[in-house]
């Protein structure tokens, strides 16, 4: 029980920061209608200028705190995933405006690749480190309950809490503000946003740099995790089931999808990987997400079905 | 002022409904024919045919296949690697377990294997569409990456994971030298490309079209939706099988499921949309584009004597190809295909503008 219990919030943990991930697909699906492939590679690229700013801007200022390095780190990298977002809306969205879907999900892929070139040449292709003060040492919980008690990472503890302050933050950032409502009425019918006098540019602006923003924090805590390196983007690819599953429209589904897929492919591993041979966990979630679309092409919470021919 | 047309009257429906109904460009396609099956055997270096050729006819040949289902039907496709790794594996177990396999042979059931799987992957998309069906099929990629990793059947219990062909030969011929590997390839990707060139033209292929460019109406007209899809399907799977084939046996020689991963998947795909949607032609430009270009890009650099580390340039590379992406589906959706047909437009009314 204790092991099934452990292999639970392992899973869970990993399950939040899929969710991270697709969140960023969410926003910028419901306000664009722009599947973007391009997440996997802002996260990477967030990541990678968090991690090295954090290294140089204490050389560049002379200065020894890392806090204070943190800090600045977020700030600028957080400023150049805003930049990033309005070169992109700039150079690429505003000329693909009314193009088919699978063009401008080719165009993310562009991006994507844009992206990770970019981020290396500017960063170097190491593996380098966040550190951003998470605990590092696991904590015992439930001591009595259970015989040893069950092993957690308070790293991971930390960062589920994070995440479900960056969702709360999200959700009232939609619901409660003025730029939120123009979020949500842009999502809703471009044309009818557009004539009552929202600007569709800098909404698409704001919502790739919420997406950047929302990268970056995924970023930092995967980086810190395990390190920055070139397969973050490939793990983000994982964030394309999630969404699938909890449906590309709903916010709680993109948490409640990467929950489900995070805890499915831990158990999946440990209590039928044998079965397979082991190694399940590459492809689980996307045979999940295969078998949901046939049975439910909308997913969890998606909002409206998919027409079909 | 040499390709005019004035003075080639057709006088026949099936002159009218040649591949190439300019004189012009029949000559132009026997002296590219020539150059390829004549003169590049004898002129060729090692070098090119191992590194650029081979790999170019059989990229070509893979995206030909894609570009059926992407470019014609309109159904798109992130598993195309797990597809060329079916064809491959399928080909090897059909070689190796059963004696006295021919080559020929062996490619063929290793095309029909990935035509089983692709229609078995391309289910879903009777029900589905654009950005779902990316995910469905990428679960092909993913499923396949594993299953060729880990259930040792597939590569006859090899130990390393990894499989290899030796002593390949058609009808008694030793497939072993480059210009042999070369002369193979280049005499499977014709067959495939005038095959394909062919079934676009036919109700089949104006099936594809009509369902890409509007799958309701279609519908309403008579076309099965299931019928096309799923031939669409059927028939790129098989050529991207073959490629697969190809690309493992004569290519590689020895390999594992690594050489099909992902990002053959997504190199595919970019070769695709860079050589043009919906194109013959496209498919080996594109190929050709994407072959070559990181060959150029590693030599510029000497050229000038910048000493660029072999890391940089591929990230230069991997800028370089995602711009190209975004700029070719602003610029010409159609690709270089596109941009070459409209050269020739202006080349028959040269020196005139009209």
């Amino acid at each position: 029980m204790g092991f099934f219990l452990e292999t639970l919030f392992g899973g869970l943990m990993a399950g939040m920061l899929y969710s991270l991930i697709a969140l960023g697909f969410v926003l910028i699906y419901k306000a664009s209608g722009v599947f973007n492939f391009a997440q996997g590679a802002m996260v990477l690229f967030a990541a990678l200028a968090m991690a090295r700013f954090a290294e140089w801007i204490p050389k560049w200022l002379g200065f020894d705190n890392l806090v204070v390095a943190n800090l600045l780190a977020f700030v600028v990298a957080m400023a150049l995933m805003v930049v990033l977002a309005w070169v992109i809306e700039r150079l690429c969205l505003s000329k693909l405006v009314n193009q088919e879907g699978i063009t401008l999900l080719m165009a993310t892929l562009g991006i994507s690749y844009f992206l990770d070139g970019l981020g290396q040449t500017l960063f170097g292709n190491d593996i380098y480190s966040i550190n951003v003060g998470m605990p590092k040492e696991p904590a015992m919980i439930l001591e009595g309950m259970f015989e040893g008690g069950l092993l957690i990472s308070k790293e991971d503890l930390v960062a589920a809490i994070i995440s479900a302050a960056l969702v709360l933050a999200l959700a009232l950032f939609f619901q409660k503000t003025a730029t939120g409502r123009a979020l949500r009425a842009v999502a809703d019918d471009h044309q009818a946003a557009q004539s009552i006098g929202i600007p569709l540019n800098r909404i698409w602006v704001i919502v790739w740099s919420v997406a950047g923003f929302a990268a970056l924090v995924a970023g930092i805590i995967w980086g810190s995790k395990l390190g920055v390196q070139f397969s973050l983007s490939l793990v983000a690819l994982k964030a394309l089931p999630v969404v699938i599953l909890g449906g590309l429209t709903s916010v709680p589904g993109a948490i409640l999808g990467g929950l489900i897929i995070g805890v499915g492919e831990k158990l999946s591993e440990i209590y039928l990987g044998s079965f397979f041979g082991g190694g399940i966990e590459i492809w689980f979630a996307y045979v999940l997400a295969l078998g949901f679309l046939l049975v439910r092409p909308q997913g969890l919470f998606g909002e409206k079905i998919i027409d079909r021919v | 002022m040499l390709y005019r047309e004035n003075g080639q009257f057709k006088t026949s429906y099936v002159a009218d409904q040649q591949i190439f109904p300019i004189a012009q460009d029949r000559i132009a396609i026997g002296l590219l024919l020539l150059v390829a099956f004549v003169v590049m055997p004898l002129a060729g270096s090692e070098y090119l045919f191992r590194a650029v050729l081979i790999p170019f006819l059989i990229l070509a040949l893979a995206a030909l296949g894609l570009n059926i289902l992407v470019g014609y039907c309109g159904q798109i496709s992130l598993g195309t690697g797990a597809f060329m790794a079916v064809g491959a594996y399928g080909a090897y177990n059909f070689l190796v377990r059963i004696d006295g396999m021919p080559l020929i042979g062996a490619m063929l059931l290793g095309g029909l294997s990935a035509t089983v799987v692709g229609v078995l992957f391309g289910v879903p998309s009777l029900r589905i569409k654009g950005l779902y069906l990316a995910v469905a099929t990428l679960a092909a990629q993913f499923f396949t990456d594993w299953a060729f990793l880990r259930v040792g059947w597939f590569t006859n219990n090899s130990t390393s994971g990894s499989v290899s062909v030796a002593g390949l030969n058609v009808f008694g011929l030793p497939i072993e030298s480059p210009v042999a590997k070369y002369l193979f390839c280049l005499s499977v990707v014709c067959v495939f490309a005038l095959a394909a060139k062919n079934l676009t033209r036919s109700a089949t292929g104006r099936q594809w079209m009509a369902i890409r460019d509007m799958d309701v109406a279609a519908a309403v007209i008579g076309i099965r939706p299931v019928y096309a899809k799923l031939t669409a399907f059927a028939v790129s799977s098989f050529i991207v099988g073959v490629a697969g084939v190809l690309w493992a046996f004569v290519h590689l020689g020895a390999w594992e499921p690594a050489a099909f991963s992902i990002d053959r998947s997504f190199q595919l795909l970019f070769m695709v949309i860079i050589g043009g949607l919906g194109s013959i032609m496209g498919a080996f430009f594109g190929a050709a584009f994407i072959v070559i270009l990181p060959i150029i890009l590693d030599q510029v650099p000497h050229w000038f004597g910048i000493p660029l580390s072999t890391a940089t340039t591929s990230h230069l590379v991997h800028m370089i190809f995602g711009a190209l992406i975004v700029f070719f589906l602003i610029a010409e959706p159609h690709g270089l295909a596109k941009l070459w047909s409209i050269g020739k437009q202006k080349l028959r009314l040269w020196p005139f503008p009209h």
